[in-house]
Order: structure tokens, then sequence, then C-alpha cells
């Protein structure tokens, strides 16, 4: 392609002296090559002059959008009163500048409306409201399926369950492992400056299996599966919705809630118990290690405490915890991954909203917990 | 449309080969494309002919042969080079494509502030421009893809398609999935974009409505190779087993019979 640009030479030593003025319009008129005839133009606007020539002879190339820019000066100068002639556009070129013309007196491009700070407030007021009265009907319905399933404990479909279990709760123990395993170590070693200052080495038992199993696993845990299981069951309800399967499952007869909300809830109701234990132990095991290095208590001393440390009743508000933040983890990313509206977007904001959700639902339960257990004195 | 032989074609695909592991998708492709022209490339469902464009379009690497796009060999070009090519065609694809999270204004608007120095003003306008020139109403110009109907939706994409003004569109079923009287829509809008715009177009469809009606040449892919290629006279006289089986169905029929009482 011969790349040349478009060029305008404005004449003012036209035949009538300072009454008209010759533009001659040169070159490829095209798309790629007249973004510096824009201001040219609009300089030819400024003059004062009244009448225009339009030499358009030499124009050696014109697309839609030259057309556009050509269509638009004549307009606007026009409408200043001025008189313009084009002259010299080639034939084919001319039928371009009329349907250009012609398909623009039809349309006129709607601006979207501005909205005052009162009606914006409103508007957000209302959204909230509605959002919570959907996941109000959400719960009802949710828990409308369960009780069905429960009192037909056949109907469930355990394949679902069985895979969900896998992949929320198998595939999430490398990861679940290595950090409390961390966390352990770290606590042992945020302690152990301490202790040893009061030579109370032996509480190290008391400081990492306590935290551990009362908060840090539990919380750790939920936390982790947040972020890898409940992202991915807004994302591929999500998608679903986007791609009109939801709908289709309502049309063959399955109830969306029944074959994909249900089995995830189910499934992570039994892992993520089962997950806190590993955690537990995994996190006891890094802090024993730590111990033993740091603080001379060796894995015979601290096993021996460990018992007259932690009371059954804290092991079990610990694990306790864990089906109610599987279900709050399941019960978010399956409804936000339904409130998917049509687009791609929309798909990723509401996989980040049900994360930061249920995060923030999973840690206030936890504080609730510590509230009533310290009520009930447990 | 005729052209005289000895022009540049604006495709040449010679020998094309393409293999996904096992399965043999192009055995061996030929077929050029002259300028200005319509043309139509059918075939089978799964016979490739989704494949062949995406390798024309720069999407797929084809195992081995030759395609020149304006006389240029377009397979291992660097990225620069593919660029400049891209912005000499657009592509409309079959589900639109569209971006979602954009308007339809910003859809198209968004081509050319990526590739022009055109000012905002000056960019909104052109974009307005197209969507008109695509036959969609200014209401539409404010709308996201989901709220729009099928027939528009595929307007919109072609609006896109035409941003930067190409010399060749590439349009992936046009009237797929509309109903008559939008098929009927479209195929006219073709039309008039070619004699409006000038514009060289590749066109896939199963449509045998729009062939009769739009296209200058149709080519048949099937058994990994271009069976046949001709105006639909001749195609419809041909006396290949699956060519005959293709145009001879019931519908092919219909759109034939259709296409005589026209003329």
């Amino acid at each position: 392609m011969n790349v040349q640009t478009a060029q305008l030479l404005i004449e003012t030593s036209a035949p009538s002296a300072a009454k008209c003025v010759t533009v001659r319009c040169i070159g490829p008129w095209v798309v790629q090559s007249i973004a510096a005839m824009e201001a040219q133009l609009d300089a030819v606007r400024q003059l004062s002059q009244t009448e225009f020539l339009l030499a358009a002879a030499e124009v050696s190339a014109l697309d839609t959008t030259g057309a556009w820019l050509l269509h638009r000066t004549i307009t606007a100068l026009e409408r200043s009163g001025s008189k313009v002639t084009l002259e010299g556009l080639r034939p084919e070129f001319s039928t371009l500048l009329t349907l250009v013309a012609g398909a623009n007196l039809a349309q006129k491009l709607i601006a979207p409306p501005t909205l005052s700070l009162l009606n914006k407030i409103g508007r957000r007021a209302w959204v909230a409201l509605q959002n919570l009265l959907a996941m109000l009907a959400f719960v009802g319905e949710c828990a409308m399926v369960l009780a069905r399933a429960l009192a037909h404990p056949r109907s469930i479909r355990w394949r679902p369950v069985l895979h969900n279990l896998q992949a929320a709760g198998f595939d999430a123990l490398p990861i679940v492992g290595l950090l409390s395993f961390l966390m352990g170590v770290v606590i042992a070693y945020q302690g152990a400056d301490q202790l040893q200052r009061f030579g109370a080495n032996i509480f190290i038992v008391d400081l990492v299996s306590l935290s551990m199993l009362r908060e840090l696993s539990p919380l750790m845990t939920a936390i982790i599966v947040a972020g890898r299981s409940g992202s991915a069951y807004a994302a591929q309800i999500g998608t679903m919705k986007v791609t009109e399967e939801i709908d289709a499952l309502r049309t063959i007869g399955i109830g969306p809630i029944e074959l994909l909300v249900l089995p995830k809830m189910l499934a992570l109701i039994i892992a993520l118990p089962l997950l806190t234990l590993y955690a537990d132990i995994t996190g006891v095991l890094g802090g024993m290690i730590m111990a033993s290095s740091k603080l001379g208590v060796s894995f015979d001393v601290f096993l021996d405490r460990i018992g007259n440390a932690v009371s059954l009743s804290s092991f079990l508000t610990g694990i306790g915890k864990a089906p109610v933040f599987a279900a709050i983890i399941s019960f978010v990313g399956c409804f936000q991954g339904f409130q998917v509206g049509g687009s791609a977007d929309s798909v990723g904001r509401q996989t980040t909203v049900s994360v930061v959700q249920s995060i923030f639902l999973v840690i206030l339960a936890d504080a609730l917990f510590s509230v009533v257990f310290n009520w009930l004195t447990l | 449309m005729p052209e005289i032989p000895t022009t540049t074609p604006v495709i040449e695909i010679q020998h094309l080969k393409t293999r996904f592991g096992e399965n043999i998708v192009h055995d061996d492709v030929s077929l050029q494309v002259q300028p200005g022209e319509i043309f139509a490339l059918v075939g089978g469902s799964g016979c490739g002919k989704s494949t062949l464009l995406r390798a024309i379009i720069l999407l797929l690497q084809p195992s081995s042969g030759s395609i020149r796009v304006f006389g240029r060999e377009v397979l291992g070009l660097r990225d620069a080079e593919a660029l400049s090519m891209r912005r000499r065609w657009g592509v409309m694809f079959e589900r639109g494509a569209l971006f979602s999270a954009l308007t339809v204004q910003e859809n198209v608007s968004m081509v050319l502030h990526e590739h022009t120095q055109l000012s905002s003003e000056l960019i909104d306008e052109v974009a307005a421009l197209k969507i008109a020139l695509t036959g969609l109403p200014a209401v539409a110009a404010s709308q996201y893809p989901s709220e729009l109907s099928g027939g528009m939706r595929k307007r919109a994409a072609l609006a896109r398609a035409l941003a930067l003004d190409p010399e060749l569109l590439f349009l992936d079923e046009p009237t797929a999935g509309l109903d008559p009287l939008s098929a009927t829509g479209i195929d006219e809008l073709i039309l008039n974009l070619r004699d409006a715009l000038g514009l060289t177009m590749m066109i896939i469809t199963h449509d045998l409505d729009l062939l009769w009606r739009v296209a200058d040449r149709v080519a048949v892919l099937g058994e990994g190779r271009i069976i046949e290629v001709g105006t639909m006279q001749e195609l419809s006289t041909s006396a290949h087993p699956l060519i005959r089986e293709y145009f001879h169905g019931a519908r092919g029929r219909a759109a034939w019979e259709q296409a005589w009482k026209k003329k």
C-alpha cells in the first residue's frame, strides 16, 4: 500500500480576493491517515471568509471516516452561513459521501442521562434492599431443597457430592497443611522469646495447641477454602448462567439448586471439619518442631503436656465451627454465582464479591462464636 | 461480480494442510478470492470451514501450505506485521463476540481509540455512523450486547468489524439463528455494503437463500479439500454426489426455486 498522508492546502488567493477561499483536498482520506486533518479542518472553520471552494479532485482514496469528516466540515460551514462548493470529487466517492450524509440524518447519538446525588443514593439503597431480599429468598429455597433431600436421602446426587469432596477437600490438603504448619512455626517462634524470659518454656505447648485448635486452624482453613472453592462455585454457576445452562436445567426439569448447590454444600460441610482437623495436626507439628529446636522442649514432653493443656471442649469448639463456616462459604459462593447477569464482566465481579463476602461473614461468625462460648464459659 | 483475472487476488491459499493430532482437517486446500468479490465457503458441519477462516485471520497455525492475503504471505508473520495486516480486515464472528461489558457504541469506538489518533469527539461520530450504516436504531448504540436481539447483535458485530474501514471482511455465519425477515435484512445489508464501500467479503454460511442472493462465487469444502468452486448456477448442475446432496435436498430445492422466481 502506498502510504501517504492526506493533505489540505488552503489558498486565499482566489478570484474574488478576500471573500472566497479555495481548500484543496489531497491524498488518501482514509481512517489511518486523516488524524492530522481534523485540526486543520477546524482551522478552516475559523476562517472569516463566507465562500469556500473545496477542490477534491486530488483525493486518491476515501473511506467512510474520511467521507464523514468531509461531510461534517461542509455542514458546519453551511450552518455558520457560509456558501460551500464541492467540486471534482470522483463519482464513486460522491456516492459514498451521499450515503454517509443520508445515514447521518436519521441518527443522533443519545447521551445517557446523568443522575443527581439523591437519585444515586436512592438507587443504591434500592439495589441493596433487592439484594438482601434475593439472598433471603435463596436461603429459603436452599433450606426447602435441603429439607426435601434429607427427607429422601436417596434423591441426593452423591456423585457430584463425591466429586466436590475431592475438589474442595482432598485437593486442598497440600496448601492447607503447608500454611497451618507455617502458622504453627510462627506462633512458636513468636512465643519462644517471651516464655524464655520467664523460664516458662513448657507453656509453649499451651500457647501453640490452644491457639491453633481453638481459633487459628478453623479460621485459616475457612479462609483458604473460601478463596479456593467459594470463588470456583461463583465462577462455575455464573458462567453456566451466562451460557443459559441454568435455564436449560430448569426446562429439563432438574432443579439447579438440587444439582449445583446442594452437593457443594454437603461436600463442604463434610470436608471443612476434616480439613480443620488436618490443619490442627500440621499446625501443632510445626509448633512442636520449633519448640524442640528453640526451647529444648522435646517431642515426648510436648505430647505429654498437650493432654493437660487442651481440654476436649476446646478441640470440639474449634472443629464445631467448621461446618458453619462451610455452610457460609458454599452458600455465598453459589448465591453470587446465581446473581451473575449476562456478561463476562459480571462473572468476574460476582466472583470477587463472593470471596470478600464469605471471608467477611466467616470472621464475623467466628467473633460471634467467641462471644457465645465466653458466655457459656466453654 | 467476475473480475479480470490479472489482478492480484485478495486471498490466495495454496496446498493448505491442517491437522490436529491424528485428525486431518484440511488435506490440500487451494482457493483464490478476487477483489470486490463476495466469496462464500460452504460445506457440511465439521468439514473445517471455521478452521480455514481462523487460519486466514491468523488465529490458528496450519501444518503446512501458504496463505497470501493482499499479496503477502501471512503465515509466520512477526507480531508488528501481523498487526498491520489485521487492521486491513474486519471479522464478524458467528456469535457476535461483542465485548459484553461495553455498550455497542463503545464496542465500535474502542477499535478506533486503539488504532487511530482521531479526537474522541470525531471517534464518537464515526462510531455512530458505522452503527447507522448497519441499520441499527440510534437507541441501540447505548445498549449492552445482552440487551439486543439476535439480529441486532449481528448488525452490531458488523459495525465493529467495519470500524477501521477494512478492505476485506470475513463473515462467519452472518444469518445463522435469525428469523427469515432479519436474515433477508442481513442479505441486503451485505450487498449494500459491498456496493457502497467496495468491500471484498468472504462468507461462511449454511444459508442457501443467502448463497443464491448474495454470493458471486461459492466454494464447497469437503473431504479435506475444495471440491468445486463456481457460481451457484454452476454448482447446482454439478455431478459431484456431495454437492448434489447439499444443494438438492428439500431446503436446497426450495431456495433454488425461489431464486428462479426472482429472475
